[in-house]
């Protein structure tokens, strides 16, 4: 619960430094403090020394798990901000209103991951989605940032009435709003609990943008400001993740044979979907969005595994996948020019930037010695363990095969090709962001070589 | 895994693996190259001197193992038997030979070119020596990231297609290997150590379609026909250091894969699909000796006839016989040698006459007296004559083929004629006749490059006159994997 209340007051407190500095730089400084703040209260929980108590009548519980969750949660905002503040500071006047809105967020992501009630989903899923709009909108005279505000808006708050529509028939089945409540006795799928069932997957499929109700991520993704197409396609993503596991394994765990055949095709979908249609993408950034979908179809196999494996190696999945896609929408957002072909002889210019991205493109596309393998790894591992489902690994073997198509395409460019007339001029890269860069690197190598250091936490 | 390095595998993957390290950082060509060789020395040191520990009591030097995840129940378990003895030799005797024919300022950035060479070589090892499917998995890869980035900077002007296929398929065919390792792993008592992948429970059926994911990834490595469309683009295009590397060592991972990654491991698997492969195998090496007659680019030739003795080499594994697998495990030492050495030849005509089609060349053996005498050799040994070293391993083979069919034998007899065919006529279009216009200001080999052929010519006439303590080596561990497969 310290990290609810470090994210809120520290949300409030950059909402008044607007008023006490003009100064941005200092702004993203107190941002940076913010993080590890947030980073540090959560540790201090874990360890048992909580800054109060209060009761919450069990509709919110922290466990192990959700500490590393969260901590996993906050070591990705504290790199985000690290990697991207300048692009933050950019944007507008006043930056500290930004910042302010991803605290909040990252209050609602707290939330999620204590929660044991429909009531706190409906309020962590909120309190995340709200401030989002409002930075998907923030590039204020860009007309396709407006539209991919109005588009999240607007899609995200149908979601949300699908959502509390399935809550309202889970409660009219079972009486209650908690989990366990909902979980307890029913081995058999009423009608009222599956109607329920089916409009809440339906609404955590929008936000993890799973096919088919994916349609806004590409838009939104790539009409945003990268920088938080950064924060919304990594941290956002796995938050969304870890609230339709915790649904699921909580509300759901002993009926998952009814609907671990509906999911599972949902994530046969979602892998096809967003790895052929990310073949054809030109520009970078769209790329990356569908392969956020193609991502995502990966992790949906581990909710329908749903065992002790799946749930330790969707962790390390969100581990991996967020730092790898932060390192390279960072890259991205200095880059003015978004088309693949901008990458061309990247690798003479900035030899070191672009062994990093590298390192995150292997990341993503799952080869051995980074994260993303073992990421991989533990989904296939955990989904084969559940037993019956033998056609889905094979499927998701054949698109990540698909997946190293487009991930290579950037390598191509920036390692094999030379620069020609369509080549951006390269940003000047400052030694700080380097130096992070590699920090990156070093950790997706060092969860590819030994990945124990994370599960052992778990 | 941070044990004192007291054993022969350690080194061998430490050793690359600090002069790929040593040899990226250096400022000059010279120095990179330099560091590389000597590394690559180092190692053909090790596996010289493990040759004179094989007996029983010296397993404690021959075998290692590190804790590396105890969550996941995988280590780093390698170990040096007669099978993987003889192509770590392989790699060891390879890599330096091929640094050593590289000409200075041939390739930008150099110290990135030695660097990716030198892991490679630790890929190699790993994939020879693993004892741990995971592991065995993790080199598997290893291997061919830097290949795949050694192909693509420096190859030719197609490269970047022709090396991606060749990336793609190989992924592919790993993957499915995983998937395979995954569901075994999955039926052991908990372990991706060998021993356990032996002993697991697993029915006939399951069997079956387990050997269709290993045998696929294989299939493609080596490569054996139909899985072959992405080999001749990618040798062509490669770097010829990098060829050599492709078609002398990294086909092997294939063959070896098959020896002690799938037939020992789901013999039931393996059988039922005998004939199978007996069509795919003796198909394909025909299929490819015709092309190779018909083909006017020698590299292009080279890399068909390889297709066609990798068929042979496939043959032999699958008939199950201790003749025929030992003799494939000594044509798999041949075959690089040769084919390496075939390379090499290939690669100095280019060189000089910037054409590698045999309309525009000719008479080159008036001009390279020396040359020509080399060629022939390898030529002859190409062709498995009597004496040289592809002669025991083939013969050995046929025999074991002949034992389970002489229409098999006869098949695959066929592709040994038509190899002659090819090869000689290679010979007799580049090295004899009118000398050709590009040849006219042909010089002979220099002093490295006679030392490097020198080397390659006592080896093949070495193993050809006294194969005795090769089989003998291998011997050994192939009764251990044709054991596994005497009882099903």
């Amino acid at each position: 619960m310290n990290s609810i209340l470090v994210s809120v007051l520290w949300g409030v407190l950059m909402m008044y430094a607007g008023f006490l500095t003009k100064n941005k730089r200092s702004m993203t400084a107190l941002a940076v403090v913010g993080a590890m703040a947030v980073l540090i209260f959560n540790a201090l929980e874990y360890m048992g020394l909580s800054l109060f108590e209060l009761d919450t009548r069990g509709m919110l519980f922290y466990n192990p798990y959700s500490f590393i969750f969260l901590a996993v949660m906050h070591a990705a905002l504290l790199i985000y901000f690290l990697l991207s503040g300048s692009e933050i500071e950019e944007l507008s006047a006043a930056p500290s209103d930004h910042y302010a809105l991803i605290f909040f967020v990252m209050s609602g992501i707290s939330i999620i991951a204590g929660m044991k009630s429909l009531l706190m989903l409906f309020l962590g899923i909120e309190i995340i989605s709200i401030p989002l709009y409002v930075l998907a909108g923030s590039d204020k005279s860009n007309l396709k940032s407006n539209e991919a505000a109005l588009k999240y808006f607007l899609m995200g708050a149908f979601s949300t009435g699908l959502m509390l529509m399935g809550i309202a028939f889970l409660y009219g089945d079972s009486g209650t709003f908690y989990l366990e409540g909902i979980n307890m006795g029913a081995t058999e799928m009423s009608p009222l609990k599956a109607i329920g069932g089916v409009l809440i997957l339906a609404s955590m499929a929008f936000k993890v943008s799973a096919v088919p109700f994916h349609f806004w991520t590409p838009d939104v993704y790539d009409g945003s400001p990268t920088v938080f197409t950064s924060f919304m396609a990594t941290i956002v993503k796995s938050a969304a993740f870890f609230a339709f596991l915790k649904l699921f394994d909580g509300a759901f765990g002993k009926i998952q044979g009814q609907w671990q055949l509906l999911l599972s095709v949902i994530a046969a979908f979602t892998l096809v979907v967003g790895n052929i249609t990310a073949v054809f993408q030109q520009s970078m950034k769209r790329m990356l969005s569908y392969s956020s979908i193609a991502q995502a179809g990966f992790m949906v196999m581990g909710i329908v595994a749903m065992n002790l494996m799946s749930k330790q190696g969707l962790i390390l999945y969100f581990a991996a996948y967020s730092i790898a896609s932060l390192t390279l929408f960072a890259v991205l957002a200095k880059l003015k020019d978004h088309s693949i072909e901008a990458l061309n002889g990247f690798a003479k210019t900035q030899p070191l930037v672009a062994g990093v991205m590298l390192i995150s493109l292997l990341s993503l596309a799952g080869i051995p010695l980074t994260a993303g393998f073992f990421a991989k790894y533990f989904i296939l591992v955990s989904v084969l363990k559940s037993g019956s489902m033998y056609w889905l690994p094979i499927l998701a073997i054949i698109c990540a095969a698909v997946s190293v198509y487009y991930y290579f395409r950037v390598i191509q460019a920036m390692y094999f090709r030379e620069a020609g007339e369509g080549s951006a001029a390269t940003p000047a890269f400052k030694g700080s962001f380097k130096v992070l860069m590699i920090v990156c690197a070093v950790l997706i190598l060092a969860l590819g070589i030994h990945p124990d250091w994370l599960m052992d936490l778990l | 895994m941070y044990a004192a390095v007291d054993n022969f595998p350690a080194l061998l993957i430490w050793l690359p693996l600090v002069g790929a390290l040593l040899a990226f950082f250096m400022r000059s060509e010279a120095a990179s190259k330099n560091v590389s060789v000597f590394f690559s020395l180092l190692a053909l040191a090790v596996v010289g001197t493990s040759l004179f520990y094989v007996e029983n009591k010296h397993q404690a030097l021959n075998q290692v193992s590190y804790v590396w995840l105890p969550g996941l129940e995988s280590s780093f378990s390698f170990i040096l038997d007669g099978l993987t003895r003889t192509l770590c030799l392989l790699t060891a005797i390879s890599f330096p030979l091929i640094f050593l024919f590289i000409p200075v300022g041939k390739y930008k950035q150099p110290n990135a070119f030695y660097g990716l060479m030198m892991l490679t070589q630790c890929g190699l090892m790993g994939v020879f020596m693993a004892t741990d499917a995971l592991v065995f998995y993790l080199f598997w890869e290893l291997a061919l990231i830097p290949v795949y980035f050694l192909s693509s900077i420096w190859g030719g002007e197609k490269r970047i297609r022709a090396t991606f296929k060749f990336f793609i398929y190989t992924f592919v065919g790993s993957l499915f290997m995983l998937i395979g390792i995954i569901y075994i792993y999955l039926k052991t008592s908990g372990s991706f150590n060998l021993v356990n992948f032996y002993n697991a429970a697993l029915t006939n059926q399951e069997q079956g379609w387990l050997f269709a994911l290993f045998f696929i990834a294989f299939a493609i490595k080596m490569p054996l026909f139909p899985f072959h469309t992405w080999q001749p683009d990618a040798y062509e295009q490669s770097p010829t250091p990098v060829t050599m590397v492709l078609s002398g060592i990294m086909v092997k991972m294939g063959l070896f894969g098959l020896l002690r990654w799938l037939i020992a491991m789901l013999p039931a698997g393996a059988k039922a699909h005998q004939s199978m492969v007996f069509i795919l195998a003796v198909v394909g090496m025909i299929y490819a000796s015709l092309i190779a007659i018909r083909q006017d680019n020698i590299k292009r030739l080279i890399a068909y006839s390889s297709i066609a003795h990798i068929g042979l080499m496939a043959l032999g594994v699958f008939t199950f016989k201790q003749v025929a697998v030992t003799g494939m495990v000594m044509q798999m030492f041949t075959h690089g040698i040769n084919v390496i050495a075939l390379w090499m030849v290939a690669d100095l005509i280019e060189r000089q006459t910037g054409t590698m089609s045999m309309k525009e060349l000719g008479g080159l053996a008036k001009k390279a007296p020396n040359l020509a005498i080399f060629m022939l050799v390898f030529a002859f040994a190409n062709i498995a004559l009597p004496l040289t070293n592809a002669f025991v391993g083939e013969f050995m083979i046929f025999s074991g083929v002949y034992d389970v069919s002489a229409w098999w034998a006869a098949g695959a007899g066929i592709s040994i004629i038509l190899s002659a065919v090819y090869t000689l006529n290679m010979v007799k279009n580049v090295f004899y006749g009118e000398v050709a216009t590009v040849a006219q200001g042909f010089v002979d080999i220099r002093p490295m490059q006679s030392f490097v052929f020198v080397v390659l010519t006592v080896l093949i006439f070495f193993v050809g006159v006294y194969p005795g303590p090769f089989l003998s080596m291998i011997g050994e561990t192939v009764t251990l994997i044709v054991n596994k497969l005497t009882g099903i």
